[in-house]
């Protein structure tokens, strides 16, 4: 079976759902967004992904935007 | 009547002020939590033979101890003991809802939920099989249209039929799988056996979940040694297991248990794939449209406070001269005391000169209300969040300021749309930079008396300019010094757009003018008496005043006084920045209001009414003063001491007088040096 590397969040493309695999941050960062439903093996389509500004994805049902840094830190698959 | 308090939890965009406002009507106080900027809004409704207080506690996605929101909703439903909690869930996107509930239910609370929102969720193709849920969650269901005060009348019966009910132990409860229940219960033991006062109060199962979990409240609150050893021990040992954190595997199991209870539950019947806010989200939040939009849009808001608000504000301004003359009347010319005084110049003066201001703070947070309630607001952080980035703010922070060019009193309260706290108090402390309406008088009346004509209008922006460089320093400062700390873990739902409703709109802005209203009833009052004194006494002497003109007797006056004494006590002190003591006397004055430096001004140069002969002063101050000088006085009444108002308000907003002061003595410093800087460096090449 072939084994894919997982990416930063930041660099899906627009259109495309990921899946998350793990987040590289700090405890209360990492709790804050289980609490939003970013949690491993979640589902995550992202809407707009652009050079500047930050990063519009959709969880479980709701919109959310995270920060560019914050995105570098999302691993997903 | 029975007594009873119902508390409202919710995550933020639940619709849970909406159900708040069905419940309670206008029949509302808001507070705050005693030590912390969160806001406290507590509510009454009368049901049958019930009184509620209601509580609308801080929307929250979960009750970890993260942040001050968390830790205050958590810390109500533990101490206060609520006879109910009732749970907002927005129903459209119910599982990351549920995720709160999961948290009650492990409390052990009375819990009501309340799937609101449900004809959206309806629009959406949701059916929902509340019988078997509610069974599942073991509380009563409920569904409501919150800004359609739909389902008021089965949400009171649910509370009460709960209410009645007496309190059984839970059958129900999240199971986190083998590993993690082997070691919860080895916890559970060893806290009921040592910690049993903790336990009967939190209940041992959640005080193990929560230390478990590595929260730092509760942590703090064990002081058995075993304990902490033993859940260190287990945290290494699950960590080990699931290469994952510990709190991070129970949330998912939480969610875990949402799934399966939401697949047996929920159907449904429409897929849809475009909602009407995606397609709104394409346009609003458009690389290229979204800044062009969001500009246009902060501009209708400026111009919706000022030009429609300057109508009601002339109307007030009317009243209070007319109550002024009023009173002046009650005493015959020659006889007037210092009490007509009082009244007329201090409390008239000072409460009025704010109160006219009322019509721009209703109509702007009516605005703000209307732009937060449609779903906007957050798009705007989004447009806006690049820009903001490099001074390490946030996105939302460019809404308050733009108002500060107005006033910083209405801008400071519209902070409150900031949920971080450092960078919430970073944007308020830099607010009073933003150069508000009242000083565009000073510069209106000191512009045109040292500039010609062609300068004039490049001088302004020029001013302008200065202070949102100077702020653009100072958060970067502040930020990197007072409030460092990371620019914010960034996240923030983007909530569905939806229609606000009349109602909502009315009461939101009701409680901000409601909250102006007393700042100007009891603090700016006494201030405002206090600066009364002290330009009026002491009394010069009667004589004194015998032979001169009337113009002539107002200036002897106010050299006697307080104020004047002052003016001439600091004039070594502002020597260096070209201001003498009449220049002193009128700064000092215009702590009060900015635009008193003006009327002061007037006084000490005994040229009288301002509106009439405001070119005399023009002249005056031509003959004593150099350019040079007049734009000193404008970059130090740019940057100095915020007016009495603005410090009221900082107290209010940051809950703290430090904070107040750090602000008006940091900004005064600030302009000392500039100003200090500007005028030496200015008389060297004069010089030359």
């Amino acid at each position: 079976m072939e084994t894919k590397q997982s990416i930063p969040l930041s660099a899906v493309k627009a259109g495309q759902t990921v899946t998350l695999t793990n987040i590289d941050a700090g405890r209360g960062l990492n709790s804050r967004l289980a609490s939003m439903g970013l949690l491993p093996n979640v589902c995550i389509t992202v809407v707009r992904n652009t050079d500047f500004g930050p990063i519009m994805i959709k969880v479980k049902g709701s919109k959310m935007m995270l920060g560019k840094g914050m995105a570098q830190k999302i691993m997903v698959l | 009547m029975k007594k009873i308090t119902v508390a409202l939890a919710g995550n933020p965009n639940s619709g849970k002020t909406s159900i708040f406002n069905m419940l309670t009507g206008a029949n509302q106080h808001v507070g705050n939590y005693p030590g912390v900027t969160v806001e406290k809004k507590e509510g009454f409704c009368k049901y049958k033979d019930y009184e509620m207080t209601v509580l609308d506690l801080p929307g929250t996605y979960s009750l970890a101890a993260y942040s001050d929101e968390e830790l205050v909703a958590r810390n109500f439903i533990i101490n206060q003991q609520p006879d109910i909690v009732v749970d907002i869930i927005d129903a459209s996107n119910i599982e990351r809802n549920l995720y709160l509930a999961t948290q009650l239910i492990e409390m052990d609370v009375p819990l009501i939920l309340v799937f609101n929102m449900s004809d959206i969720a309806e629009r959406k193709g949701l059916l929902f099989d509340t019988k078997q849920l509610s069974k599942l969650f073991e509380a009563e269901i409920v569904s409501t249209i919150g800004n359609k005060a739909k389902g008021k009348k089965e949400l009171l019966d649910a509370i009460t039929e709960t209410v009645q009910k007496t309190k059984t132990k839970r059958t129900h409860r999240i199971k986190y799988g083998q590993e993690i229940e082997k070691e919860l219960s080895k916890i559970e033991t060893l806290i009921t056996d040592k910690e049993l006062q903790l336990a009967q109060k939190y209940g041992s199962r959640w005080l193990t979940v929560k230390l478990l979990e590595r929260d730092s409240d509760i942590t703090g609150k064990i002081n058995d040694t075993q304990i902490l050893e033993t859940v260190t021990d287990s945290i290494n040992h699950l960590r080990n297991i699931f290469g994952d954190e510990p709190e991070i595997i129970i949330a998912d199991r939480r969610y875990g248990f949402i799934s399966g209870a939401c697949q047996e539950t929920i159907k449904t019947t429409v897929e849809s794939r475009h909602s009407k806010s995606d397609m709104i989200d394409a346009v609003v939040t458009n690389r290229i449209l979204g800044l062009p939009i969001f500009l246009l849009l902060m501009y209708v808001v400026f111009q919706l406070t000022f030009t429609i608000g300057a109508y009601p504000m002339g109307w007030l301004e009317h009243f209070f001269e007319w109550a002024a003359k009023t009173i002046t009347g009650f005493w015959p010319v020659g006889t007037e005391s210092w009490l007509q005084s009082l009244l007329v110049d201090g409390v008239i003066g000072g409460v009025g000169g704010v109160i006219v201001f009322l019509p721009n703070i209703l109509l702007l947070f009516l605005a703000i209300a209307f732009l937060e309630d449609t779903g906007y607001m957050a798009r705007a952080a989004f447009v806006m969040d690049h820009i903001m980035h490099k001074i390490g703010l946030h996105g939302k922070s460019f809404i308050p300021m733009l108002i500060g060019f107005g006033c910083s009193i209405p801008a400071i309260m519209g902070t409150r749309i900031l949920e971080n706290k450092r960078n919430r108090f970073t944007t308020i402390m830099i607010m009073p930079l933003m150069s508000c309406g009242a000083r565009l008088t000073i510069y209106a009346l000191i512009i045109p008396a040292f500039f010609p004509e062609r300068w004039r209008g490049p001088m302004l922006w020029f001013i302008y300019l200065i202070g949102i460089i100077l702020a653009i320093i100072c958060a970067k400062i502040l930020r990197l010094t007072v409030f460092k700390g990371q620019t914010i873990p960034f996240v923030m739902e983007l909530p569905p757009y939806r229609v606000p409703t009349l109602k909502s709109l009315c009461i939101h802005m009701w409680q901000r003018g409601w909250m102006y209203l007393k700042k100007a009833g009891t603090i700016i009052l006494v201030i405002s008496i206090i600066l009364w004194f002290a330009m009026s006494y002491p009394k010069s002497n009667e004589q004194s005043l015998a032979n001169l003109t009337y113009e002539q007797a107002q200036q002897t006056k106010l050299e006697y006084s307080v104020i004047g004494r002052i003016g001439r006590a600091i004039e070594p002190v502002i020597k260096p920045l070209g201001f003498d003591w009449k220049i002193g006397t009128a700064l000092i004055g215009a702590t009060a209001a900015k635009e008193v430096f003006v009327s002061q001004l007037a006084i000490v140069y005994a040229v009288g009414s301002t509106d009439k002969k405001s070119h005399t002063l023009r002249e005056k101050l031509q003959e004593n003063y150099t350019p040079l000088v007049g734009f000193c006085i404008m970059l130090f009444c740019l940057i100095s001491t915020p007016c009495i108002a603005t410090i009221a308000i900082t107290k209010h907003e940051t809950n703290s007088w430090a904070w107040a002061l750090f602000q008006f003595f940091g900004l005064t410093v600030l302009a000392y040096i500039i100003t200090l800087i500007v005028y030496q460096a200015g008389s060297l090449l004069a010089a030359q």
